[in-house]
């Protein structure tokens, strides 16, 4: 097996050196009687046969490694098609890094260290090297940031640089089965931490954005690529964090919290006064019921002193809650 | 272990620019830079020293020349660049540099700002990755978090643990700042505790840095982030929830064990709690419409809780 590998890797380098060195376009025959490892006797129908499998699966496999394999022919009197690598075309172009920017590569490369991409940023990276670029493998930028990515970002990315459409199962938490959404996927955005797929939903005629983690399933594209055009100047982000300014509080109530409790509260209020019963404080709401909620979390160490809306609120809650049966046995689990 | 042969090729036709860069590197150098082991790389050489240019003779051969440990390329047959980006490669290094661009206490923003603009030319893109990062973060708070990791001092921290709801002083050894998802955390040796923790950067209410140096035992490492921040305990109590559509959210919000369909609109959610007076907490903040199945402690915990607090208001 080590062996079968090794003269297919070899054959492979052999043959990028060659069409890297030939200025003429080269057809599979010269390839076939130059390049070692593809010795066959064209007249035998099966070695010939044999020959044309392998070379076509190698020229594959150099596709699928980015090396921009040129077809054309030599002269107008060619009819068979040949084949020839333009070294401005594979070489990666001369890059110049200062200290501090290679730095900054290299700690780029290590975010990908837990997620999707962590191959191809070492084989990025280990192409800088190979380019010249001297990466410390220490340096550090003052924090570390870590990329976690949903399995939907490699499909998802590589379809919208493809403007290929796309097609998955999407389930929001609040609906009981995924739906089938088709998708010309626009890009991918990071907002707060999470992923999300920006694009033009066929199904609705419209702009969508979809959340990566409540993908079902996986990515299938669908169709040719270049389908689509995104607009232009497109701004991902603002379809996502179009609603997602800060929180206006613009209300104010106030609590009576026990004594050394309550600390998550405390946290977040302007102290007015203590008392044996306890600390009155001051805290800022948007609307009550979410408010109520979040009160309710702390039990009996926080009473509502005003006004009365929150107050209410947060009554009428704690009131269903007391009446919420509470033996396991009272629900028997009905068939689903 | 064989590699496979894609793999294999990439790595043969980076190494001979890589060599030809570095005249006389140490081969141990080499193999640690470019994440391959000693073996591996002496093999890769070997390979190498059979390729050539047509003609295949003496002098079409790619050559390299040894002295002692140090290996220098003395003929590389055409293949003195290193191939270009593929977009993989692309997506990946410049996503990860928009993502340390956005990152609130990146020290050196200028540098991942230039490196971003030469990587992004150097790969040639036909269009830049179709990727935007946008990361929230209180930045100064993180620069002053970052200047105290710099000095490295142990710190007396104040902080609110959400799993207790106790805001308690501790001495802490930073290690070093993280940003996972979006937040940030200092991830030290807690001295109370006695092992290594991760703190939420906006739960630190407040700092003080000691005269002594940070010193984490020797040996101690950082956690691993592979399944996230919040791993949880195995060991840790079950509990199960009934919930509603309202209250479903929580299964993207927490680890879950389970997640069972019960009927159109109800599910059975089951997840391991190191803290019964935080699932109190959270049970009675998710409301009404959530019933606890187990455990029966739990349950009649949150309606003690309710009917205390009522008792508030009688």
């Amino acid at each position: 097996m080590a062996s079968v590998s090794r003269s297919r890797t070899e054959r492979l380098v052999n043959l990028v050196i060659c069409l890297l060195a030939t200025r003429r376009y080269l057809t599979a025959a010269q390839i076939a009687a130059t390049v070692p490892g593809y010795e066959h006797d064209p007249e035998d129908v099966r070695e010939h046969d044999a020959f044309q499998r392998k070379f076509e699966r190698d020229k594959a496999e150099l596709r699928a490694l980015g090396v921009p394999l040129e077809t054309g022919t030599a002269s107008i009197f060619d009819s068979e098609p040949g084949y020839r690598i333009a070294a401005r075309d594979y070489a990666l172009p001369a890059i110049m890094l200062e200290p501090d920017e290679a730095a900054a590569v290299g700690v780029a490369a290590r975010l990908w260290r837990h997620a999707g991409l962590a191959a191809a940023a070492t084989s990025g990276l280990n192409k800088l090297r190979a380019g010249g670029v001297e990466v410390d493998p220490h340096a550090t930028l003052g924090i570390e940031p870590v990329i976690a990515v949903d399995p939907a970002f490699e499909p998802l990315t590589a379809a919208a640089r493809a403007r290929c459409e796309v097609i998955f199962s999407y389930r929001v938490p609040d609906d009981d089965k995924p739906t089938v959404r088709h998708l010309q996927p626009w890009g991918v955005v990071c907002w707060r931490g999470k992923w999300y797929v920006v694009g033009h939903d066929t199904d609705r005629e419209a702009p969508r954005c979809f959340r990566l983690s409540r993908i079902v399933g996986s990515v299938k594209t669908q169709g040719q690529p270049d389908a689509f055009e995104p607009p232009e100047n497109l701004d991902l982000i603002g379809y996502v964090g179009r609603n997602a300014g800060p929180v206006a509080r613009p209300n104010t109530a106030r609590v009576l919290v026990k004594p050394g409790r309550a600390a998550g509260v405390r946290r977040f209020a302007q102290p007015v006064q203590s008392t044996t019963d306890g600390d009155v404080l001051e805290l800022r709401y948007a609307e009550p019921d979410s408010f109520a909620a979040w009160l309710v979390g702390y039990g009996a160490d926080v009473t509502v002193l005003g006004p009365d809306e929150v107050r209410k609120a947060v009554v009428a809650r704690l009131e269903d809650i007391a009446c919420v049966p509470f033996s396991s046995t009272a629900y028997e689990l009905e068939p689903a | 272990m064989t590699v496979s042969a894609p793999a294999r090729l990439a790595r043969l036709l980076n190494l001979v620019p890589y060599l030809l860069a570095r005249p006389g590197i140490e081969l141990a150098e080499a193999a640690a830079d470019l994440g391959v082991s000693d073996k591996q790389l002496r093999e890769d050489l070997e390979l190498l020293w059979v390729c050539g240019l047509p003609g295949y003779g003496p002098g079409d051969l790619i050559d390299m020349s040894f002295d002692g440990d140090r290996v220098t390329v003395t003929y590389d047959a055409g293949i003195d660049r290193p191939l270009r980006l593929t977009p993989d490669e692309a997506t990946a290094l410049v996503v990860a540099l928009r993502m340390l661009a956005e990152t609130a206490g990146t020290t050196d923003r200028d540098a991942v700002a230039r490196a971003l603009q030469k990587i992004e030319h150097a790969a040639r893109l036909e269009q830049p990755p179709p990727v935007a990062v946008r990361l929230p973060g209180d930045t100064e708070r993180l620069a002053n978090l970052q200047d105290l990791l710099e000095r490295g001092k142990a710190l007396s921290i104040s902080y609110y643990s959400a799993a207790r709801d106790v805001t308690s002083e501790r001495i802490i050894d930073p290690m070093r700042l993280l940003s996972v998802s979006g937040r940030s955390y200092v991830e030290a040796w807690c001295r109370s505790a006695k092992g290594v923790r991760m703190f939420r950067a906006d739960r630190i209410d407040s700092i003080t840095e000691l005269e002594e140096p940070a010193a984490p035992p020797a040996g101690v490492t950082g956690n691993d982030l592979t399944d996230g921040v919040f791993q949880p305990d195995p060991q840790a109590e079950l509990i199960t929830l009934r919930v509603s559509r309202g209250s479903r959210w929580i299964t993207e919000y927490y680890p879950c064990e389970s997640v069972t369909e019960v009927s159109a609109d109800e599910w059975l959610v089951s997840m391991r709690v190191n803290d019964m007076d935080w699932a109190r907490r959270f049970v009675l903040g998710l409301g009404p419409r959530v019933q606890v199945v187990e455990p029966d402690h739990l349950a009649e915990g949150v309606r003690q809780s309710a009917l205390a607090a009522l008792a508030n208001y009688a």
